[in-house]
């Protein structure tokens, strides 16, 4: 693998996505690991403009860094008895084993072609833009139905957890 | 910025450097380039913002530092470089200290979708409208960062008004934003001043452009949205532990989102570089576009200083009740009528390519919905105010009443 | 070139943790913080499959508009599950999801 832009970028996401994700599981404070969290997804986002996929990078940093962050982060501050919960973690061991076990399955799964083998090469050209994804969204052979579903999702989640979270007696 | 970086390449390949090395320089010469612009701009922003607001306040403004006060700044800044650099001893140190940082820098890297002619830009992004609105979020965070990490009560809840306020008016900044977008076909920056060679869209639709006006106003928190920095009735909000120039950024970042805001608006609506002879040379061009930033830039300062502040239930009910669903409708209606005429063959397919005459009727007809939404909500304005005031009316009638039976 | 083995290992090494963090943390935030994590993970493997697909036709949307679904969905999922805990919290002081227990026999 030879060094360019490419490569260094992928090291750095790298390392800013599965260090900010240990950074989650491990920091005892819920704010540092919110924002633990928002690095991790940042390099998840660097990914997808590896991957020429921009515009779902900049979905992903809106999404996330704009509406979850904020959510997660008036969720610590307003369930404030986090300084009761003594132990941070509860089943470490097995925890730990269950999840080493997967990831060593899935390495195993994805280094050796036991479910076929699988071109290893990029995809010549990508000529798809932003708009060809918008076309194919509204589109009758497209995703038009995953689309509708998935407004009507948002709206019902927006009215549920406006109606959850509501305080009764005000 | 692009054909300058090629050209630098070249010459230092052809000095006997490596060619890797001379596109990597380059390149760092264009990212310099592209950020230094708005650093620059910044020190001059503080003192016409001081200039004017004196000027409205009736008092001078800063004059003894240099011909006209222009050394204030810099004056200033070696005030702050030189105060002592405290960070609370039960503050989170490194958000603490990080928190500044992001806020500027989320200012700074819009500007990288900027085009300041045809021809010089940081990069055109074929998402250029989304990766602003996603930069713009960045900043929302390093806020409540900065009130988490102080570890201030104070501070805390400073950055949840701020917050609150900052995430709700996103919602009608997207949606006038989507204007734009809708009616250039594509989220390019490059694309949307181009499209507006016809006709700049401010003229399409004027109330997306004051949505995305009042909306960009309170994102950057400028009054009346002012909550971010009440002077009057809060301690300091979110950055009230901070000192020195960690301070200056957060202030620093403030002003410069507003002429950034400008310069934005600028390019959404009023058509960027476009004016007479701007194909005549890049630094015409400029200059348009400059010209059209600084007059937004200078009615918001204006509107900073003359109105009073609002409450934060005012603010919010104004947000939710009204400037969303406004939004809301106004997108629709639009598209729509965009559709339809595109149907029946009075719109042009691609703006892009589209002259004056080619776009009229569609420009006609969106003025006037426009125009008949104004004329509505005004009418519903009128008759709630009209209201108010008969119920109002009618309780201080009722307490003059038992005023005088008591005075009897 | 970076092989597409490598976005599948970064993926795996991230929903592992994600997993490793759903299992054994005790605040509910902090679960919900893993969940987000495995979906990510999740995201990057159809993104880099549909960049890498064989057929050399990325035309072909299918991992990216299913990227895009799965975003949608963590939001929604996120809204709704931070507005259980905020009202688990309110009526039982509590964001551990085993003291969340009233329906138990």
């Amino acid at each position: 693998m030879e060094l360019n832009a490419v490569t260094i970028g992928f090291f750095i996401f790298t390392i800013l996505t599965l260090g900010g994700a240990i950074g989650v599981v491990t920091t005892r404070n819920l704010f540092q690991g919110t924002i633990w969290l928002m690095v991790s997804l940042f390099g998840v986002a660097g990914y997808f403009v590896l991957l020429s996929a921009p515009f779902l990078a900049a979905v992903q940093v809106l999404v996330y860094i704009g509406a979850i962050a904020i959510l997660i982060t008036f969720a610590v501050m307003l369930t404030r008895s986090v300084t009761r919960i003594k132990e941070r973690y509860i089943r470490t061991i097995p925890s730990l084993v269950v999840s080493l076990a997967l990831f060593l399955a899935l390495l195993f799964g994805v280094t050796v072609p036991i479910f076929g083998d699988y071109s290893s090469e990029l995809a010549p050209t990508v000529v798809m833009t932003t708009r060809d994804l918008g076309l194919a969204l509204v589109e009758g052979n497209g995703y038009v139905v995953p689309f509708l579903l998935a407004s009507v999702l948002l709206t019902a989640a927006m009215i549920g957890a406006i109606f959850i979270a509501r305080d009764e007696e005000s | 910025m692009d054909e300058l970086c090629t050209g630098l390449c070249k010459l230092m390949v052809e000095s006997g450097a490596d060619a890797g090395l001379a596109q990597f320089v380059s390149l760092l010469v264009g990212v310099l380039l592209v950020s230094g612009v708005p650093l620059l701009t910044v020190i001059i922003l503080i003192w016409v913002e001081r200039k004017v607001a004196a000027r409205i306040q009736d008092r001078i403004g800063p004059n003894r530092v240099g011909p006209l006060g222009l050394m204030q700044t810099f004056a200033d800044l070696l005030k702050l470089l030189g105060k002592e650099d405290i960070t609370p001893t039960s503050a989170d140190r490194v958000l603490y200290n990080a928190a500044p940082l992001v806020s500027f820098a989320s200012v700074v890297l819009i500007w990288v979708v900027v085009p300041f002619t045809p021809f010089h830009f940081g990069v055109d992004l074929e998402i250029g409208a989304l990766y602003f609105v996603a930069i713009a979020s960045l900043g929302t965070l390093a806020i409540m960062t900065a009130g988490w990490a102080s570890n201030n009560k104070y501070a805390l809840l400073g950055a949840f008004r701020v917050v609150a306020l900052l995430v709700s008016y996103e919602v009608p900044l997207v949606f006038a934003l989507l204007v734009p977008v809708m009616l250039a076909g594509s989220m390019s920056m490059l694309d949307i001043v181009n499209a507006q060679t016809g006709m700049w869209f401010v003229v399409f639709s004027p109330l997306a452009f004051v949505i995305f006006y009042i909306s960009s106003q309170a994102e950057t928190g400028r009054a009346p949205f002012d909550l971010i920095e009440a002077e009057s009735e809060l301690v300091a909000g979110f950055n009230i532990e901070y000192s020195g120039m960690k301070f200056g950024m957060f202030f620093a970042a403030e002003f410069l989102h507003v002429f950034t805001n400008g310069i934005l608006m600028a390019l959404l609506f009023f058509g960027g570089w476009m004016g007479p002879l701007y194909y005549e040379s890049p630094l015409i061009a400029f200059a348009w576009l400059g010209l059209k930033g600084a007059f937004i830039y200078l009615t918001t300062l204006w509107l900073r200083n003359t109105v009073p502040r609002l409450r934060i239930d005012q603010i919010m009910a104004f947000n939710w009740k009204f400037l969303v669903p406004l939004s809301i409708v106004n997108l629709i209606l639009l598209s729509a009528a965009l559709k339809i005429l595109q149907e029946l063959g009075f719109a042009p397919r691609d703006m892009l390519s589209a002259s004056f005459v080619d776009v009229l009727p569609t420009t006609v007809i969106m003025f006037l919905i426009n125009l008949a939404l104004v004329v509505y909500l005004l009418g519903i304005l009128r008759k709630r105010g009209q209201e108010a005031r008969r119920e109002s009316g009618a309780a201080q009638g009722a307490l003059a009443q038992a005023a005088s039976g008591a005075g009897d | 070139m970076v092989p597409l083995w490598m976005y599948l290992a970064v993926a795996a090494a991230l929903f592992c943790i994600g997993v490793f963090g759903v299992l054994s943390r005790r605040n509910a935030v902090a679960i919900l913080m893993g969940v987000e994590l495995m979906l990510n993970a999740v995201n990057i493997n159809l993104v880099a499959f549909w960049r890498y697909s064989e057929t050399g036709t990325p035309l072909l949307l299918n991992g990216y508009a299913f990227t895009a679904f799965v975003l949608i969905i963590a939001a929604a999922e996120a809204a709704v599950g931070l507005a259980i805990i905020i009202t688990v919290y309110r009526n039982r002081r509590s964001v551990i999801p085993e003291e969340a227990d009233t329906l138990k026999g």
